[in-house]
Order: structure tokens, then C-alpha cells, then sequence
């Protein structure tokens, strides 16, 4: 196992006008690994993959993909590299199979050899039967399959993929994961961009947390996690009236703030699963049973991960007491 | 077929899940072929601009049904007036027209380049580790063709109205072949307009007033005898005045040396500074 970093920055830094989009952010990602990079709209992430695919130029710190400088060894970082962009990354206008081919010949491929790699790829990606029709007329699905196509024609070492499952229903993205592992599986690097904390916790082994272009968390996926709590209790009582009971027996069993939602008989609570020996969903299965050992009905109960928005909040909490 | 039908049937098609074993397959034991040359890149580019004609063939309308519209009005609203019949007229009208039609469709270019850059797959062409003025030059290859098919369609249609040129076959090619280098040079104008503005309509707007005192300040119409010292100063120097002069007299059978020196003066100055910039913005966008 290689320790050689596929891609390094420090203190990675792009302005537009006044917006700092990029500002002064250090990443270290392992070869061979997929590295997730989580945050909001506008928070900088395809700032920073356009930077480190060679699109834009840094105005500040440095970028290297396996040693390459991005600005002064473009060239060879482009050899290795291979972009899907949050928009297709394909020709419209052009058929599936005529797209393949097109970057097949730019790639240095004989026009046979760009045939037939087209058409593995397009049987490969099931996609052999929209192979003659235009792009334009594809699904969401299909256009993120030509794409990723598109950018393993040639094997990347680096596979940037900036938000690949954006506005694909489910199946679809359960796809994109599945061909993500297996681009993975054969050793290359994937840095993946996305808002959705699920999609770094199925793919991704360090995932970094950034927000108005900083990196505000760092680690892997369970450092990140450990980091924001376990994840939240949802209780619904079928009682109103005991709500402010539930309370305090939640805020006991589970050692953690309670919170009272709009709806009337609803609760919430952040289990912090670090705190005590137990784990998040012992500490919750004690909380409900302690519940119904008083007799308050419980009609609904949940505890799910910590949603983006939670890790977010949670993170920008912590700055603030650290600053 | 329509595009409506099209896109119904293509919801229809069930999406095979990829398959693991497959997919593998496709990454494993495969080598990097050597990248291509820059000939080889330009001209993959310049199939792509095939591929678009073909695909969405509309856009050669600029290219046949505008020219001879040109043609036609400007030889039956001036001929009678300015060379006393039309017949007298096309045959100093015809290469001029053809000068000033091709020259107005090099704008297209910064159009093309434009929309391109709107959409995602101007990103992967900048990605790509090839000779990086090679998509520009792709641009330029597959406008070259629709040159040739412009000035084919107004020599068409200009034989059948009347112009019959002493140069024979030989002096029409070489002035179509003048015609076509400083069009290819002249367009690195338009690609960097298209890199350097922000939309299609104001790349449209700026080629607008480019083009239209370019073309027509120039002999294309008359002869410049008639006009202002002031004016006659810029339109005996503008590149399209040498540019007309010289195909219209390739096609009469003569060699005017000075004014094809002169044309390919101008190509070069415009070649080596507009894909100098051209260039440096698409490296830099």
C-alpha cells in the first residue's frame, strides 16, 4: 500500500470579486481511497475540484495531484485526471456512442480501438440501447452514466466527481454508487463533492466538512460523526398532555437537551452517543422503556443519523465556542 | 423522426443496473495510448463541428438561404441604378457579396464557442491532455466547410443570374481559396469574443458592430471614387477592400499581387493576435 498522497493543497484560495469562494483550504487525500468533501450550495466545493482538475487557476496556496503542480504541470496532471461536472460534461447535440468515440480519438485512440471501447463502455453502462440518440434526449440517470463514462475511458488515476446523485432519483443513484465502488475497487483516487451526508457515508472513507470555504471539520467518517453526536430521537407521544413529562424522563435516561417541536406532541433530542458506555441506540431503547414504564404512550419513535443540517449546526457551534 | 418521439421512447427503455463483474472488466488491463498529435486533435474537433451540421442541420441556413438573399436583393435594388443593368452589375457585384456574406458568417464562430462554454462539455474538452488550441481549430475546420458551401451556393446562383467570370475555373478557385484563409483567420476574432463575453446575445451584439462597418465600408458595393477623402482613406485601407479586390480580380483571370500580399498580411497579423489572446483566455477562463 502506497502512502504517496494523490492529491495535496495548502491553503488552497480562490476570489471571485469580494467572495472569497475558496479560502485557504488544505486537504490531504490518500490514493486509492474516496475522499468526500461535504457541504452546502456555495460553499466552494466545485471551486476547489475546478482548481484541482486544472479549470481554474488558484490565486492563492498550491494544488498538487501526485506531486504534479496543477498551474505548472497541467499537462501532466490532465494525463491523469478525469472531470464529471455537476453539469454533464458531454456534447448535447452528439449521440451517446458519438460522444464516447469523439473523446476516445482526443485520448489518442485509433477510430477502431475508440469504437470499441464506446461500445464496452455502453454495454457496460447499460446503455447500449440509447447508444444512437442524442444526449439531449437522455434521462438525469442516463447523462451522469455517459458522463462517468466519458471519464474512464482511459482509466483516471484521479476521478473528480462533483455532485454525481444530485437530482437523480433513487435507483439511479444507487447505480452511480455501485459504479463509483467499482472505479474505486481498481485503485483509482475519486474525490467526491456532495450535500448529502448519506452519500459520503456510503462511499467516502475521510470525508472533509467545508463551509464558506473553509474546511470546518475533517477525518473519517466516523471521527466526523463521533463529532456531532450519534444522532437525533424523534419521539411522538399520543398524549399532549404528557409531553412536558416525556420531557424530563427523555432528558434524564438520555443525558441530553430535549427539545419541543412545533407540533404538539412532538419531541427531539440530540443523543450524544460518546458520553456514556452505551451506545446512541441503547441509550434510546432505555429512554423508551423508561417511558412506557410510566405509561406514557409512545405512537411513533425514530433515531436517525445526524442530518446534514445537524452536523452543520453542530459544527459552526463548536467554531464559535473555539473562537 | 421528432425529438418529441425520441425522448418518449427513450423514457420507455427500462435502465439495465450496471453490472459489477462488466464494469470491472472495462477498468482492469487497459494501457494509455500515446495522446494524439495536434493535427489529429484538430481535426477530431473538426468532426465534431460534422457531427453538429448533421445533427441539428438548420444552422446551415445562415450558410445557403442568407447568402443568396444577399445576392439577389443587392444585385436587383442596385444593378439598374449603379452599373446601368443587373447583368453589367452581378459581374462586379458576385465576388464582392462573397467576401462580405463569408466574412459576416465567420461571427457563428463566437456564437458556437459561447454556447459551448455554457454547457459542461467545454470542461472536459479543458481537461483533456491535448494540444490546447486544438478545440478552437476544430471550431475553424468545420466553418471552413460551411465557407466553401456559402460561396459555392452565391457562385450557383450567380452563374444562373448572369456573372460570368474570365478567370474560368482556376481564377474562381484561387479566389474562393483567398477568400477562405482570411476567413479562418479572421474568425480567432470571434472565438475571442465568444471566450470573453458572457452570453450569446451580446456576442451576436458586439460581432454586429464589427461586422457591418467592416463589410460595408469597402469597395464591395462601388467603387470607392465617389466618397469622402475621409472615408476613402479607411475603406482603401480596410483588409476587406484588398480582400474583395483581390478575389474579384482572381475571378476576372488577373494576379493582383499587391492586394493578395496585402489580404494575407492582414490574415497573418489577425491570426497571430487574436489566437494569441484567444488562447491565453481560454487557458486562463
Amino acid at each position: 500500500m502506497s502512502t504517496e498522497l494523490a492529491i495535496e493543497t495548502t491553503g488552497l484560495v480562490k476570489v471571485f470579486g469580494d467572495n472569497r469562494a475558496v479560502d485557504g483550504i488544505d486537504l490531504a487525500v490518500p490514493t486509492g481511497t474516496v475522499y468526500g468533501v461535504l457541504g452546502p450550495n456555495g460553499a466552494g466545493k466545485t471551486t476547489a475540484v475546478r482548481m484541482l482538475a486544472t479549470l481554474l487557476r488558484p490565486d492563492g496556496g498550491t494544488a498538487r495531484v501526485f506531486g504534479k503542480d496543477v498551474v505548472k504541470e497541467a499537462d501532466a496532471v490532465r494525463s491523469r485526471v478525469s472531470l464529471t461536472g455537476q453539469y454533464a460534461s458531454v456534447d448535447e447535440d452528439l449521440t451517446g456512442v458519438e460522444n464516447l468515440v469523439l473523446l476516445a480519438r482526443l485520448l489518442g485512440h485509433s477510430k477502431p480501438a475508440a469504437r470499441d471501447r464506446a461500445a464496452q463502455l455502453l454495454e457496460g453502462f447499460g446503455l447500449s440501447e440509447a447508444a444512437g440518440r442524442q444526449v439531449k434526449n437522455y434521462s438525469g440517470g442516463m447523462r451522469r452514466r455517459i458522463d462517468i463514462a466519458a471519464s474512464i475511458l482511459n482509466t483516471p488515476d484521479v476521478l473528480f466527481l462533483d455532485e454525481p446523485t444530485t437530482g437523480l432519483d433513487p435507483r439511479s443513484r444507487n447505480q452511480v454508487w455501485d459504479i463509483v465502488r467499482a472505479v474505486v475497487a481498481h485503485g483509482t483516487t475519486v474525490l467526491l463533492t456532495t450535500q448529502y451526508l448519506d452519500e459520503a457515508d456510503q462511499l467516502a472513507s475521510r470525508v472533509a466538512v467545508i463551509d464558506h470555504g473553509k474546511v470546518i471539520a475533517e477525518g473519517t467518517k466516523g471521527e466526523l460523526k463521533a463529532s456531532v453526536g450519534a444522532g437525533t430521537v424523534h419521539v411522538r407521544l399520543r398524549d399532549a398532555g404528557r409531553r412536558a413529562e416525556a420531557q424530563r424522563v427523555l432528558a434524564l435516561a438520555l443525558n441530553a437537551e430535549v427539545q419541543l417541536e412545533a407540533d404538539p406532541v412532538a419531541l427531539t433530542a440530540r443523543v450524544d452517543g460518546r458520553s456514556t458506555e452505551q451506545g446512541a441506540a441503547e441509550q434510546a431503547g432505555r429512554a423508551l422503556a423508561e417511558l412506557a414504564r410510566l405509561g406514557i404512550t409512545v405512537d411513533n419513535f425514530s433515531l436517525g443519523q445526524p442530518s446534514l443540517d445537524e452536523v452543520f449546526l453542530a459544527l459552526t457551534d463548536k467554531k464559535g465556542v473555539a473562537a | 423522426m421528432s425529438t418529441a418521439t425520441a425522448k418518449t421512447e427513450l423514457e420507455g427503455v427500462e435502465l439495465a443496473a450496471p453490472d459489477q463483474e462488466r464494469l470491472s472488466a472495462l477498468l482492469v488491463g487497459q494501457e494509455r495510448p500515446p495522446r494524439p498529435s495536434a493535427l489529429s486533435a484538430s481535426m477530431t474537433f473538426g468532426w465534431r463541428a460534422m457531427l453538429k451540421i448533421k445533427h441539428v442541420p438548420e444552422q446551415l441556413f445562415d450558410v445557403t438561404a442568407f447568402p443568396i438573399m444577399l445576392v439577389l436583393m443587392y444585385t436587383y435594388l442596385f444593378g439598374g441604378a449603379l452599373a446601368g443593368s443587373t447583368e453589367e452589375y452581378i459581374q462586379f457585384l458576385l465576388p464582392g457579396i462573397m467576401v462580405m456574406s463569408v466574412v459576416m458568417i465567420t461571427m457563428y464562430t463566437g456564437v458556437a464557442v459561447n454556447t459551448d462554454i455554457a454547457k459542461g462539455v467545454f470542461d472536459r474538452f479543458r481537461t483533456l491532455p491535448i494540444w490546447r488550441p486544438a478545440p478552437m481549430v476544430g471550431y475553424l475546420l468545420g466553418d471552413v466547410l460551411r465557407y466553401l458551401l456559402a460561396s459555392a451556393v452565391m457562385l450557383g446562383i450567380g452563374m444562373i443570374i448572369g456573372f460570368r467570370p474570365d478567370g474560368g475555373v482556376l481564377g474562381v478557385l484561387a479566389g474562393v481559396a483567398l477568400l477562405i484563409v482570411f476567413s479562418f483567420a479572421f474568425s480567432w476574432i470571434w472565438t475571442m469574443f465568444g471566450l470573453l463575453l458572457r452570453s450569446e446575445k451580446s456576442v451576436m451584439g458586439v460581432s454586429m458592430m464589427v461586422i457591418f462597418p467592416l463589410t460595408f465600408l469597402s469597395n464591395v458595393f462601388v467603387d470607392p471614387k465617389t466618397m469622402p477623402g475621409w472615408l476613402q482613406a479607411f475603406v482603401n485601407n480596410s483588409p476587406v477592400t484588398h480582400l474583395a479586390t483581390a478575389v474579384r480580380e482572381l475571378m476576372e483571370g488577373d494576379w493582383p499581387a499587391s492586394d493578395i500580399a496585402w489580404t494575407l498580411g492582414w490574415a497573418g497579423v489577425l491570426l497571430v493576435v487574436f489566437g494569441a489572446v484567444t488562447m491565453r483566455l481560454y487557458n486562463r477562463k
